[in-house]
């Protein structure tokens, strides 16, 4: 017989939900798992660094609460990947205990797979030492200095680890850093289904709703796997799948339209069919998955860049705005020197930052446009220092001298910018920075993730 | 002269992981595409001299049976980096969108 299988995100990111009935009606429908992505890189290099989840916690609880209860009443597993944004240990950690909370809380009794992607920077080390990283196009420098001084790294995950622990009998996977696509593909692989049709189903469901042509909110998707294709189609009747929105879906977040690089292989869409099956229901076939020849993992790191302190400040006086470069070029003067004499720190020591929201504000040097046209503008001064303390002493030499600097239009002391809050400044906390964009070549796909299996 | 948005449904840029910088240009019909694609006004060229990097870096896939065309280039500054401006890199589409079409 062949086999067919039903595969249901829950949402696109665990912490954002979806609606109840959606997900109530899907697992009634016969959905063979449910999984949830949990995390991502977008939101930059903070979350893995910090070790902090990305919250908030009662709302990822509640998501999880729904999952959790339908699919233990259906007898289906569910796989979250990325835990608690990062998918670091303290992520993974976080992610579990919320489980166990509700488990106590509900009298819920399940296997729970928590499978820890952390990397020991020695084993990194040594793996360095042993010419397994490779760096992709673009990557950060990364050498032993770099790699000792980082904060954390975690290895993606691919299909294998979770196929692992739910062979084990695990009803719940909880994995850290994690293939999106894995998510989905790790038990269709496991139960027959092609990889190229469980691949590229993934990738179609790992966020949530986002395929349906026009996204009211965030919700759950829907597709059933068989030999040659899948078939995707909302639980929300509210919802619908177009073949356009469902090809365009398949570019989102991807370099390559054609290619999506996953360990193990490359699914390959170019020769993809998209048809509609119904107004809501879309036919996906004709990928290829084409296998690698080694087996790798991706490698995320992050590294403290230093501490941040800023000040948000207006500028509306026309005649500074017209002279606004060589107005802040000139401070930048008088500030490094005014650092050096009463901190004695060098402008090297620290990196000082004009933002200029009404100028060049959201792309930087990359602005084409080069004057400002408008009537006012957003500054915010950015300093970065070796520590919170140092940054929150720097930053009041910079907007104090840049209150009252000088320009010649003006005779007297004036006072140059509208601070909307007092105190002026702000202390942002730690900066880091992604430290590595490199894959790891390994002999067994398990190899890194240390699962450990619980009875609750 | 027109600007790409009249000949567009969606113009959008996004991180394609924290080095990389994605566009995806959806045209409104057939006509729109053959429109802008033979005005020679969108190409890895202008797209390089656009966004300051070079032709060889910018990978432009048109994608005729989707109305599309995806553009990849390298990240200046990678994501959430000291002198990041835009974190998700969800408007370096900006400069596109008014680009004059001949």
């Amino acid at each position: 017989m062949k086999q067919k299988l039903k595969a249901l995100a829950a949402t696109g990111n665990l912490s954002t939900g979806f609606q109840e009935e959606s997900l109530v009606r899907a697992v009634q429908e016969g959905a063979n798992f449910v999984g949830c992505d949990a995390g991502t890189t977008d939101s930059g290099p903070y979350y893995l660094g910090s070790g902090n989840p990305r919250g908030p916690r009662e709302g990822t609880k509640r998501n999880l609460r729904i999952m959790l209860r339908e699919a233990l009443r259906a007898g289906i597993p569910v796989i979250i990947g990325t835990a608690g944004h990062a998918g670091g240990r303290p992520h993974l950690d976080w992610t579990v205990e919320i489980c166990k909370e509700l488990a106590l809380e509900n009298k819920w009794h399940f296997k729970l797979a928590a499978i820890d992607s952390e990397i020991n920077k020695e084993d990194l080390l040594h793996a360095f030492r042993r010419g397994e990283l490779t760096p992709l196009r673009p990557a950060p420098d990364l050498n032993e200095r770099t790699l000792q001084q980082a904060e954390r790294f975690v290895a993606m995950m691919g299909i294998e680890p979770i196929q692992a622990a739910l062979k084990a009998g695990a009803q719940v996977v909880v994995a850290g850093r994690c293939s999106d696509v894995a998510i989905y593909a790790a038990l269709p692989v496991l139960k027959g289904i092609p990889k190229h049709v469980a691949f590229h189903a993934g990738k179609i469901l790992e966020c949530g709703a986002a395929s349906v042509a026009r996204r009211l909110y965030p919700d759950c998707m829907a597709a059933e796997l068989d030999q040659d294709g899948f078939t995707v189609e909302p639980p929300n009747p509210a919802l619908r799948c177009t073949p356009q929105s469902v090809a365009a879906h398949t570019l989102y977040e991807n370099a390559d339209p054609y290619r999506l690089v996953e360990s193990g292989g490359v699914v390959d869409t170019t020769a993809a069919r998209y048809e509609a099956i119904s107004d809501r229901a879309v036919r996906v076939s004709g990928s290829q998955f084409v296998a690698s020849e080694k087996y790798t993992v991706r490698i995320e790191g992050a590294a403290l860049a230093g501490y941040r302190s800023i000040v948000v400040a207006g500028i509306r006086d026309p005649l500074i705005l017209r002279q606004l470069d060589e107005f802040l070029r000139s401070l930048r003067t008088v500030v490094e020197r005014k650092i050096e004499d009463s901190l004695k720190l060098p402008s090297g020591a620290y990196t000082l930052s004009f933002r200029v929201y009404g100028c060049n504000g959201s792309l930087g040097q990359l602005e084409p446009v080069s004057q400002v046209e408008g009537h006012e503008v957003g500054l915010i001064i950015d300093v970065v220092a070796s520590s919170q303390s140092v940054a929150a002493d720097i930053l009041p030499l910079v907007w104090h001298t840049g209150l009252h600097h000088p320009i010649p239009e003006q005779e007297g002391l004036i006072s140059n910018f509208a601070f909307p809050f007092s105190p002026p400044g702000i202390d942002v906390g730690p900066v880091y920075r992604f430290c590595a964009n490199h894959v790891w070549q390994l002999n067994n796909p398990c190899e890194p993730f240390r699962t450990t299996i619980e009875d609750l | 002269m027109k600007e790409l948005w009249e000949f567009t449904k969606l113009i959008r840029s996004k991180n394609a992981g924290p080095f990389e910088l994605t566009f995806d240009i959806m045209f409104k019909d057939a006509d729109c595409f053959d429109q802008v694609m033979k005005s020679g006004g969108l190409s890895a060229e202008t797209i390089a001299k656009l966004y300051k990097t070079e032709p060889s870096q910018v990978r432009f896939f048109v994608i005729k049976q989707l109305l599309t065309v995806k553009i990849s280039i390298p990240r200046r500054v990678f994501s959430g980096d000291m002198r990041d401006t835009d974190v998700y890199g969800g408007q370096f589409h900006g400069p596109l969108v008014r680009m004059p079409v001949e």
